[in-house]
């Protein structure tokens, strides 16, 4: 089963629901961060790392003694990342994508597979659960191919030996954040009870929607702001599945690096009370693909 | 043109809120959000739209299935996982393909079409504190820095044309193409952190990020009551780093009360946070025209 942590805003409290998880989860976990441009779970969940390794996507690197300058190669590319000026080829490869076009094309083999560097991929162990995170090279502009690097290491670690997984997701609901809960099981849509929260999970909630994946509301600093996330809430369908109330103690324990669960009994409980919640979510969903499959 | 945008790194640091207070207390310049994934400050400013245009950029992958043969050449192809095989034709996942065309370019029948994107919509609006630009960018689609260059662009053709000499715009977080985008060639970055461990981590990230394309840096410490170490830790770093502490909020729920209130702080209150927003404001705009003169 695969658990999305996300939030259309950023600082609602993703990482500190998703780091409140993992420290509840009552069986093999794999605590996964795929924000990779600013990753934060390492610093609650405090893993030990007994790997990294570096990403990299492959660029075209020019062999302009090959080059007969037909352009070909230029016209196919959709990034600008390949020109033909005159008699010269120009590469810029911090604009590939990656996509092999280019040297697929190419008549001449002038073009050859080079690299460039996305970032870093990390795992170990934090207590009882596996870790894993992306760590974008800074400089780097484009998250998703590191992104899908980390996730093929996930999919090798779910084959290694089978686990639950939390993901915590970029914030936004552009094309990062939707490819981070596009494989989930359920998703957890953090907010807080203000303005910027009910616009962001409006949008959130409407990015998601057409995935078809159970979605749960967790309401962040509740108490303080207004009710309106609440109305939206139940207008729209979605299950506040859990409420962290708005508590000093709280922050200063997120400031020391703490997880949350430690703060108070109240607030362990509250956890372990999602978890099984968000396991009942995902058991149902299950249970409903099963008789989609057996209607069909 | 002095060109001020308002960074974070980690999100939900109080960026747009700083930014609304600053467009509050600022006259002569156009007010712009650039995070066009999840905009926010229009929440706070609540602008007439005067002019609203789609955003097209990039293709994307649509197989005819009367055309297509289903012999996968596609699938092969695609580096993004983006074609799965289906019947009658393989099927494309939007949210994967990245509108590359190299399904396009080697389909031995020609049965991909490659159709232009919708991705969003830009606006130039009317606040009670002047002239804005932004935009929204539809659910999903790649957040690719394009349509936070074209917001700056108009942003500059629109002040140019009122006769203001400022830009002040709320930034994305993360350190990736949006950011990338919005911090090209701007003259003062604004960062605002907080004394928490994620706030330290990404403040690194983003002012190593302005150091990398050489775009001067002021930080704000915001809830710098929360912790004292971190922000101790805080202001060595900026030391360190040459940056310039350009003042330290403490936490206070008046922000989130403003906010309710569709208010920017310094309109909502005349308490003492709201001096502090003030002289840090009178910073801020010193430090940008400092730059500017040089």
């Amino acid at each position: 089963m695969i658990v999305a942590v996300a939030s259309g805003k950023g600082g609602t409290g993703k990482t500190t629901v998703s780091a409140a998880l993992v420290s509840v989860w009552e069986a093999p976990v794999i605590a996964t961060d795929l924000d990779v441009e600013e990753p934060n779970l390492h610093l609650f969940l405090r893993p030990e790392i007994s790997e990294t390794i570096k990403a990299f996507l492959e660029v075209p690197v020019a062999d302009e003694t090959r080059c007969t300058y037909c352009a070909q190669c230029a016209d196919l590319c959709q990034f600008k990342a390949i020109s033909v000026l005159g008699e010269t080829l120009v590469t810029f490869p911090e604009m590939c994508h990656g996509c092999g076009g280019c040297l697929s094309i190419c008549p001449e083999g002038a073009l050859s597979a080079g690299t460039r560097e996305l970032g870093e991929i990390s795992w170990g162990r934090a207590d009882g659960a596996a870790f894993l995170m992306g760590r974008l090279r800074v400089g780097e502009a484009m998250s998703p191919p590191l992104m899908r690097a980390v996730k093929g290491k996930l999919n090798e670690m779910i084959a290694e030996k089978s686990a639950d997984v939390i993901i915590d997701a970029p914030p936004g609901v552009s094309c990062p954040a939707v490819n981070a809960v596009m494989d989930a099981d359920v998703i957890l849509l953090v907010t807080e009870p203000t303005p910027f929260g009910l616009y962001d999970l409006k949008l959130a909630h409407k990015a998601f929607q057409p995935l078809g994946k159970p979605m749960g509301a967790v309401i962040n600093r509740a108490g303080l702001g207004s009710t309106s996330v609440y109305d939206y809430c139940s207008e729209s369908g979605v299950d506040i599945i859990a409420e962290i109330p708005y508590d000093p103690d709280i922050a200063k324990a997120y400031a020391g690096g703490n997880v949350i669960t430690e703060v108070s009994d109240n607030l362990q409980t509250l956890i372990r009370n999602l978890a099984t919640r968000v396991r009942s979510m995902a058991k149902n969903t299950a249970k409903n693909n099963v008789r989609e499959a057996l209607h069909d | 043109m002095i060109e001020i945008v308002v960074l974070s790194g980690k999100g939900g640091t109080g960026k747009t809120s700083l930014t609304g207070a600053f467009a509050h207390l600022s006259s002569n310049r156009v007010v712009c959000d650039l995070d066009v994934d999840a905009p926010d400050l229009h929440l706070l400013l609540d602008p007439s739209t005067i002019s609203a245009q789609e955003f097209r950029s990039g293709h994307e992958a649509v197989i005819r299935p009367e055309i297509c043969e289903n012999c996968g050449e596609c699938i092969e192809r695609c580096r993004f996982e983006a074609i799965l095989p289906a019947v009658p034709c393989p099927s494309v996942n939007p949210l994967k393909c990245e509108g590359c065309k190299v399904c396009v370019a080697f389909c031995p029948v020609n049965a991909v079409d490659f159709p232009e994107k919708l991705c969003g919509h830009w606006f130039v609006s009317k606040t009670r504190f002047g002239w804005m630009v932004h935009a929204q960018l539809l659910p999903a689609e790649e957040n690719s820095g394009r349509l936070v260059a074209l917001l700056r662009q108009q942003a500059r053709e629109l002040a140019k044309e009122k006769g203001f000499n400022m830009i002040l715009s709320d930034g994305p977080p993360g350190i990736g193409c949006p950011v990338i985008s919005s911090l090209s060639g701007t003259s003062l970055a604004v960062i605002v952190t907080e004394p928490t461990p994620s706030g330290r981590h990404d403040l690194e990230r983003i002012a190593e990020l302005c150091e990398h394309f050489k775009i001067p840096a002021g930080v704000i410490i915001n809830k710098c009551d929360l912790h004292e170490g971190h922000t101790r830790h805080i202001e060595s770093f900026c030391l360190e780093k040459g940056l310039k502490v350009l003042g330290a909020l403490p936490h206070d729920t008046v922000v989130t009360h403003a906010m309710v209130a569709k208010q920017t702080v310094t309109e909502y209150s005349h308490n003492d946070f709201s001096d502090k927003v003030k002289q840090i404001w009178i910073r801020t705009k010193e430090m940008g025209e400092g730059l500017e003169k040089n």
